[in-house]
């Protein structure tokens, strides 16, 4: 079934409003109609979840990232010190906006690992963790992952009410396999033509992919993309930048589309868990095998990822260059002790380079944009006529 | 009827303390005459620090989180916090990150001596915070860095048992990192792996472990024979500094001796114990003996706490290796033991409420920091699902560990007054009650 058509047969202008609508309505419409066609649904914390697993099962995959509201019933279900998508994440659940038959979190940080008790004290459905490995660097670690992964797939068959076959799961990998090769040519496309797509419409399309029907939204960038190229448009003289520290909490949309208005944002860590695999799936031998080994070895990088092979400021060094980028902003949501843990490390390694940077912080929930503004066109200004 | 026990000689009494202050010192001494000698170190946290392995290639075992402790205690953290945000790490961060990383920056200098540089970094997944902080002596010192992950409760009221499919999952997995620290270990100290020397470390582990378990029960009868705020705090930092070695087994041991004899006759850790209380958080540091007055001057005794649970790494479990199969049952304690170091942080809920039913516990007192969101993130809500299942009073205070910025004893004083005066008030309604 489709959750989602208000885009079909528009001009790509008004589809995009439609998308951008769809994104930012906190009730979840695609998610409560699917419900009410008789569909489960999985509610997957940040950042990354192996939702071919759901997917097989017949139950919606969705990415719970918070939602710029109010979180009048959760803030008291948590003291202070704390980021905001976890507050307004809960708030979704407490306040049925999002409607689950399962939550899954992974203990990516100190505050969120505790999402699992916290969400499983507050709704009356089934709360766990998904014990990704945070030792990527053992042998063993591929074996113990499909291991986690087949007793995560035991508790999606019991909320689904029937067992997953191997076939299942193949199938699924296809789907998502063609999803994650749509997105890899939606960055390219930033990357090489950044002034046919703004920088917000492009997150949207992205951030879509966890709230639809995996096989909608391809359908949806199949058509968007030939649509985009089309466009027309000149290049202007913009910096290019990337965007670090968007791979839990998300900025405002208006925070990006700013960015997006004084400088052409070419790549980023913007929902990088539904881009954390960075190319096909192996359809060979054992499916869940085959996303255990991905993840560990066919993947992209994050604070909250420690892996030898992986430092966090070289693989951002290698962003910017594969970006051809002039700049980078490194930001973090307020409170995110690892995205401002990571802030030091970054600005360390980007002085060494000589790269040009600008520190931020942000809140999925601010709204005043002003005084951030000024400062980011000083500095592009600065970069610019330097 | 049975004769009163013999008075205690006076060098049992108070031993506990006393000798733990020692041992630390010792400790600090020891890691100063390896700083300035140059010498490698292995640094560890405490909810697993695998000491067991690390001792058979003598490695100096240091833990950051008690050097960040000591400079709050000593009233010096606040040089150290500041030193490494001009560095450039925020003041929404750990403290206990920063002003390790202000003792890097100045090479070592501590206010127990100077700290030796890290050539390994063993850590668990307990708390993220480890990962990240040893990122940082990756960085500064290009330090080797293990984790050893170890995969904790997926959901509450669903443990998987030990030899169901799931917890042989895991138990594999910390099997083989084992194995892989062990191999590690070797290719950087050159000795070999000495399997006997893992039986004996263990043989201690056990020891301490029995001990500690014995210990904790201890204050299950009235009145409590240790503060499990202050006291508890020197016990825990002898079982993190001395884990797996000959001195933690006799210290332990003796303690549990000490402690016994307190039971036996009677004597308690305040003068007189009128509210039995149960300590959930992190302590708070920087005014670490005030804050206790806060609550012994009304007559409350801390008998239990979650810190002593999960600052322990789970040792309050008593888990007792099994030393024909000791990798195995190593990878198998080392599991459960920080399996339940984590649950005690978060489903804290269940653990108080564990507690109010076996201490006979009048009170809960939250504690929780800015400075550590592993601890404190569930606090509130753990506390709101309590009181949904128990008639208990509680108090919920927010401050830090480390930094004195964020700690107002006067508003803390306050509260604390107004719990007690809840409880005095709370006490004389239920005699009434019953007289009634």
């Amino acid at each position: 079934m489709n959750v989602f058509d208000a885009w079909r047969g528009k001009p790509l202008d008004e589809a995009l409003l439609e998308c951008r609508e769809l994104y930012e309505d906190a009730s979840f419409p695609t998610v409560r109609r699917w419900r009410e066609a008789g569909g489960k649904v999985l509610g997957h914390f940040q950042v990354y979840f192996p939702e071919e697993l759901a997917h097989a099962a017949g139950i919606l995959p969705v990415k719970v990232r918070g939602a710029t509201i109010d979180a009048m019933q959760a803030e008291s279900r948590f003291g202070s010190y704390l980021c905001s998508i976890l507050k307004t994440s809960l708030e979704l659940a407490i306040s049925k906006r999002l409607e689950l038959d399962l939550f899954v979190s992974h203990p990516i940080c100190d505050a969120a690992r505790n999402l699992a008790a916290v969400f499983g004290r507050n709704t009356g459905y089934p709360c766990q963790i998904l014990y990704l490995p945070q030792n990527a660097n053992s042998k063993h670690a591929p074996t113990y992952l499909a291991g986690e992964y087949r007793r995560l797939l035991s508790d999606i068959e019991g909320v689904r009410g029937r067992k997953v076959t191997d076939g299942d799961i193949s199938r699924s990998i296809a789907v998502f396999n063609r999803n994650r090769a749509l997105l890899r040519e939606l960055y390219d496309l930033r990357r090489e033509t950044p002034w046919l797509v703004a920088a917000d419409e492009a997150y949207i399309l992205v951030a879509l992919a966890g709230v639809l029907p995996r096989e909608e939204h391809n359908e949806l960038l199949e058509w968007m993309l030939p649509q985009i190229r089309r466009r027309g448009g000149r290049p202007q003289d913009r910096i290019r930048v990337v965007f670090e520290g968007g791979f839990c909490e998300q900025p405002p949309l208006d925070l990006i589309r700013m960015i997006g208005q004084s400088c052409y944002l070419v790549d980023d860590d913007l929902m990088i868990g539904l881009r954390w695999i960075t190319s096909d799936v192996s359809s060979r031998g054992d499916p869940v095998a085959a996303l255990a080994t991905a993840y560990l070895e066919q993947s992209s990088y994050s604070p909250v990822q420690h892996d030898l092979r992986k430092p966090k400021e070289k693989m951002l060094l290698e962003r910017i260059r594969t970006a051809r980028a002039d700049a980078a902003i490194l930001a973090a949501a307020k409170m995110c002790e690892p995205g401002l843990e990571e802030q030091v490390a970054y600005t360390r390694a980007l002085d060494e380079h000589k790269v040009p940077y600008f520190v931020t912080e942000f809140q999925e929930t601010m709204t005043s944009f002003d005084q951030l503004e000024i400062q980011l066109e000083t500095f592009v200004e600065n970069l610019l006529f330097a | 009827m049975s004769n009163p026990p013999p008075p205690a000689p006076p060098s049992i009494l108070g031993r506990g303390n006393a000798e733990g202050a020692k041992l630390v010192r010792r400790w600090f001494e020891d890691l100063d005459a390896t700083a300035r000698a140059g010498g490698p170190s292995a640094y560890v946290f405490v909810m697993g620090s695998f000491a067991e392995v690390l001792r058979c290639f003598d490695f100096p075992l240091v833990l950051p989180e008690i050097n960040s402790i000591q400079t709050a205690v000593r009233h010096v953290a606040h040089e150290y916090l500041n030193e490494a945000e001009d560095y450039g790490f925020s003041p929404d961060i750990c403290g206990y990150v920063k002003a390790d990383v202000a003792v890097q920056l100045r090479r070592g200098e501590h206010p127990m001596g100077r700290i030796p540089k890290p050539a390994l970094a063993v850590l668990t997944n307990a708390c993220n915070t480890y990962v990240k902080w040893a990122e940082i002596w990756e960085r500064m010192h290009g330090t080797r860095v293990f984790t050893l992950d170890i995969p904790g409760t997926r959901e509450a009221d669903h443990k998987s048992p030990p030899g169901s499919r799931s917890f042989e999952n895991d138990r594999r997995y910390v099997e083989a990192q084992i194995k892989e620290l062990i191999a590690l270990c070797e290719e950087m100290t050159g000795k070999k792996f000495d399997i006997d020397r893992l039986r004996r470390n263990l043989a201690w582990s056990n020891e301490m472990n029995e001990a500690w378990a014995r210990i904790l029960e201890l204050n299950r009868g009235r009145p409590s024979v240790f503060s499990a705020l202050t006291d508890g705090t020197i016990y825990l930092g002898v079982s993190n500094a001395f884990r797996g070695s000959a001195e933690g087994a006799k210290y332990f041991r003796q303690l549990a001796e000490e402690l016994t004899l307190k039971r036996a006759q009677g004597i308690g850790t305040v003068n007189e114990e009128k509210y039995r209380l149960v300590f959930v958080g992190v302590p708070c540091y920087p005014i670490f003996r005030r804050f206790n007055e806060l609550f012994t001057e009304w007559g409350g005794s801390f008998v239990c706490s979650t810190y002593l649970w999960f600052a322990s790494g789970g040792a309050n479990r008593g888990f007792r290796f099994d030393l024909d199969h000791p990798i195995e049952s190593f990878a198998e304690g080392s599991l459960l033991s920080v399996r339940d170091a984590m649950d005690s942080m978060f489903l804290n809920d269940r653990v108080t409420q564990e507690m109010i039913d076996e201490f006979g516990i009048d009170g809960v007192v939250y504690h929780p920091i800015k400075s550590c969101r592993t601890v404190s993130t569930g606090l509130a809500d753990g506390r709101r699902a309590l009181m949904e299942r128990r008639d208990i009073p509680t108090l919920f205070m927010e401050s830090d560990m480390m930094d004195r910025r964020v700690v107002s004893e006067a508003q803390m004083k306050n509260r604390a007054d107004a719990f007690f005066e809840g409880l005095a008030a709370r006490r004389l309604r239920e005699a009434a009650a019953a007289g009634g």
